[in-house]
């Protein structure tokens, strides 16, 4: 039998650096494959070469049995492949028809309404709801992907490639999803789909490949694997899995928001009368679908967004006084101990600056404190040591830029460098983002222990398992409203998708029970 | 009344004069722009379009006794199409394949186009030996403005509307054209693709950076001809430096018109009248200047409105000044 797609001996180098060495790889139609590998293990490199964004440096690619050369997306499109990226590749002023057909030559005229018709077709094909004629920056995530799955259909692919298609989705959209996927294996396309959530390996796949460093270590069959097994083939060792949540010691309110509104520009209710406690020595979740207001939240907390209305309180424990966060700067509120460590989607954009190194992103926090008119660079290199050494940060030095590591590195730097400060309130937001699921836990093993130490820890996940895993309590957040507070040792993971797509607030009744 | 009405019949040809060059200069930065090049060189390009035009026009002048009309026309119109062409394929080498930064880039080309303009400028009206030092082209300038036979008797229609030059319809042609293509063709849908976001381009099958060379140098050669058409039909004359702003006011009106050709005509005459609105209203020199700024203040004010209104259309490309590499990590 020939495979869709079979991949020999590929080797891909970025200067110094090899992404991929000699990986083989196969995928039959009317299966689901999925990769497997940690942060910087070459997935999306691969991926990127069957896509003809990268070019190998050697191997060969089979498709149907035939040597193909893929020089560009355009001859990856002849072969009929698609590719769905991760960071979606999308034209924002664009309509979804106009996305769709962008770069198609071969249909005679230009007519944007038989492709508009085209579009619905394809997408009442599979069960995907989809106004052709909406513009993406009007989309939600979920509606973004599915322009990107509709646009490699009616380009004819039968060789789907998914790179991390469920990162940004609620459970729900996910299962509407799986359920799109599993109609194209059945109607027979070949489809290989990157994920770090091993439980979705588990349920959709047919089979798995694992990469570890660039290289190929193995592919297995799913109903004869589980977790465990490839956790150690993806990491090369045995790691243990499991967060060990204690139960809060002496919880002592740390921080009360109280009917706390905040507009954007556009005047725009992005908190709408949002009021909870976060106590010291509690790991906080917040769960939401992305843009439903965390980032506001977080921010207004931080002292880095205007409330319109409402007031946060925050009750020292040095001092025992209640402070008003409301008429402090925010670095005021830093200095009381208030951290937030955000991590968005670029990983660089707050917090980090990409172009210095790992020692200056140190100073960024600590620069004012110096007493002459010289930067004090001694402390900074010692905590920068630190941090790589503690958080097996991978960098050729402390003096490389932070541009330049890979994205788990960068989110190390970053918390380790908040946790450095020791806070009494840690905002965590998005810490393992795109996180492997190794590094992932070395960030959820950082945030129990500051939770340990008496901290206020809020965490802003996307992983609902993880939330349920790790938190105390989880804070649902629905377009700006709260729309549950829940108890993360009995709730489940319906339950709380459910109250993510409410629009509608509760008041939270059982707030003190809980505490 | 009738005096009003009679100055401003004689003041609107004169606006549409002044915009043309504008139109051109406009037009084919928004074709380079949509391709995300912000080239900063359309200054130095009009120039360079300008002399080359006004070399060809001056030595087949001097090397004929009588003049071909249809060589008269068509010499200079490709030696401006050739040296601004030049000029946007150093720009694209320099942006596109060797990725330099383009503002860097494009204000050095205006510094070299305006170099080379005067130099040959200079040297041109010197091989004239009437020791002047500007470069007359008084037959070519008949010939360019050669306008319709009946344009005369139609009244202040015929004067406002049918007494141009055929460069001065040319450019309204090439703007409705653009703006076709730019809005109503799958070219135009790739070519603002690769403007907003190259990558997605790229992955769609477009050759990004074929379309960044197409678009860069075919505005370059349109821009060029603003220059050809005030060396060689407003001006008639070579001067050196005689060019002045418009360039840059050209760049202005790419922002006023929100990156839309067809916008860009009606307030390519605007920014005409605008630009001589001294002339008519009775002022000293040094309150000239002032006048001469309204363009400018026009711009801004349009920048303010679009940035307060926050469309997303009326946004300038989304990558615009920044260079694309496909495997950068």
């Amino acid at each position: 039998m020939n495979y869709a797609i079979e991949l020999k001996g590929i080797t891909k180098t970025f200067g110094s650096v090899v992404a991929n060495d000699n990986v083989n790889l196969t995928v039959a139609r009317g299966e689901i494959l999925s990769i497997l590998g940690e942060n910087g293990s070459g997935k999306t490199t691969l991926m990127n070469m069957i896509a003809g964004i990268y070019f190998p440096d050697h191997g060969q690619i089979f498709i149907d049995g035939e040597e193909v050369v893929i020089r560009s997306p355009k001859d990856a499109f002849q072969y009929k492949i698609g590719m769905i990226h991760q960071h979606f590749k999308l034209v924002d002023v664009f309509t979804a028809t106009e996305n769709i057909i962008l770069g198609l030559k071969d249909q005679g005229k230009y007519n944007l309404k038989k492709a508009a018709a085209r579009v619905k077709e394809i997408s009442e094909q599979y069960g995907f709801e989809i106004d052709p004629t909406k513009k993406i920056y009007e989309m939600s995530v979920s509606e973004k992907q599915t322009v990107e799955i509709i646009k490699v259909l009616y380009r004819g692919a039968d060789i789907l490639i998914l790179d991390e298609p469920t990162a940004v989705l609620t459970p729900q959209e996910t299962q509407k999803l799986f359920a799109v996927l599993r109609k194209m294996r059945d109607s027979g396309k070949a489809i290989i789909i990157i994920t770090h959530k091993l439980h979705e390996v588990l349920s959709l796949s047919d089979r798995v490949s694992v990469l570890c460093k660039g290289k190929y270590v193995g592919t297995v069959n799913t109903a004869e694997t589980n977790e465990m097994a490839l956790t150690e083939m993806m990491v090369g060792k045995k790691v243990t899995l499991n967060i060990d949540r204690s139960a809060p010691k002496d919880p002592q309110k740390r921080l009360e928001v109280k009917d706390v509104t905040c507009l954007n520009r556009e005047g725009v209710k992005m908190l709408d009368d949002v009021s909870f406690t976060a106590y010291s020595g509690e790991i906080l979740g917040i769960a939401g679908i992305a843009g439903s207001g965390q980032r506001e939240l977080l921010e207004s907390i931080a002292g880095l967004q205007k409330l319109s209305e409402g007031d946060i309180y925050y009750h020292n424990p040095k001092t025992g006084e209640v402070d008003d966060l409301r008429n402090k700067t925010p670095m005021q509120i830093r200095d009381l101990g208030v951290r937030l460590s955000f991590v968005p989607e670029d990983r660089l954009g707050m917090g980090l600056v990409g172009n210095m190194d790992i020692i200056d992103n140190m100073m960024l926090r600590s620069y004012q404190r110096g007493k002459t008119m010289f930067l004090e660079r001694k402390k900074p290199k010692n905590l920068a040591e630190d941090i790589i050494k503690q958080l097996e940060v991978v960098t050729p030095s402390a003096h490389t830029p932070v541009r330049r590591l890979s994205g788990g590195n960068v989110q190390k730097v970053l918390v380790g460098r908040e946790i450095a400060s020791s806070p009494t309130v840690l905002m965590a937001a998005y810490p393992v983002r795109g996180l492997d699921i190794n590094s992932s836990y070395t960030i959820y093993n950082l945030l129990n222990q500051q939770k340990e130490k008496g901290v206020a820890v809020i965490f802003v996940g996307e992983d609902l398992d993880v939330l349920l895993e790790l938190c105390d309590r989880i804070l649902v957040i629905g377009s700006g409203h709260i729309t549950g507070v829940v108890d993360a040792r009995s709730a489940t993971k319906e339950e709380i998708g459910l109250l993510m797509t409410k629009t509608t607030a509760v008041k939270e009744e059982n707030e003190n029970e809980n505490a | 009344m009738q005096a009003i009405l009679a100055s401003l019949i004689s003041f609107l040809p004169r606006a549409i004069m002044q915009g043309t060059p504008l139109l051109y200069g406009a037009t084919g930065e928004i074709i380079t722009e949509k391709s995300g090049h912000l080239n900063l060189g359309i200054p130095g390009i009009m120039y360079v379009g300008g002399i080359s035009g006004a070399a060809g026009a001056f030595l087949y002048e001097h090397s004929v006794d009588v003049m071909n009309p249809a060589l008269a026309i068509l010499i200079p119109l490709s030696c401006a199409l050739v040296g601004s062409l030049l000029m946007g394929l150093i720009y694209s080498f320099l942006t596109v394949t060797l990725r330099a930064n383009q503002n860097v880039t494009g204000l050095a080309l205006t510094t070299f186009g305006i170099g080379i303009g005067n130099f040959f400028g200079g040297t041109l009206a010197k091989l004239s030996g009437t020791g002047e030092t500007s470069l007359s082209l008084p037959q070519t300038k008949i010939l360019f403005k050669t306008s319709l036979p009946f344009a005369a008797d139609l009244g202040w229609f015929g004067s406002v509307f049918l007494s141009h030059g055929f460069l001065v319809y040319l450019a309204v042609v090439i703007a409705l054209i653009a703006a076709f293509v730019l809005g109503r063709t799958r070219v135009g849908l790739q070519l603002r693709a690769v403007g907003e976001n190259p990558a997605t381009a790229d992955a769609a099958g477009v050759n990004v950076n074929r379309y960044k060379y197409v678009a860069t140098c075919i505005g370059s050669m349109i821009a060029g001809l603003g220059g050809l058409y005030y060396v060689v039909d407003y001006m008639g004359v070579w001067a050196n430096d005689g060019f002045g702003d418009r360039g840059w006011l050209a760049i202005a009106l790419v922002i006023f018109a929100v990156w839309r050709p067809h916008v860009g005509i009606l307030g390519s005459y605007l920014f005409g009248g605008l630009y001589i609105l001294y002339t008519v209203i009775n002022i000293g020199v040094a309150e000239q200047e002032l006048f001469k700024m309204l363009p400018y203040v026009v711009t801004i004010i349009v920048l303010v409105v679009t940035s307060i209104r926050e469309k997303r259309e009326s946004q300038p490309p989304a990558s615009l000044g920044l260079a694309y590499f496909r495997e950068e990590r």
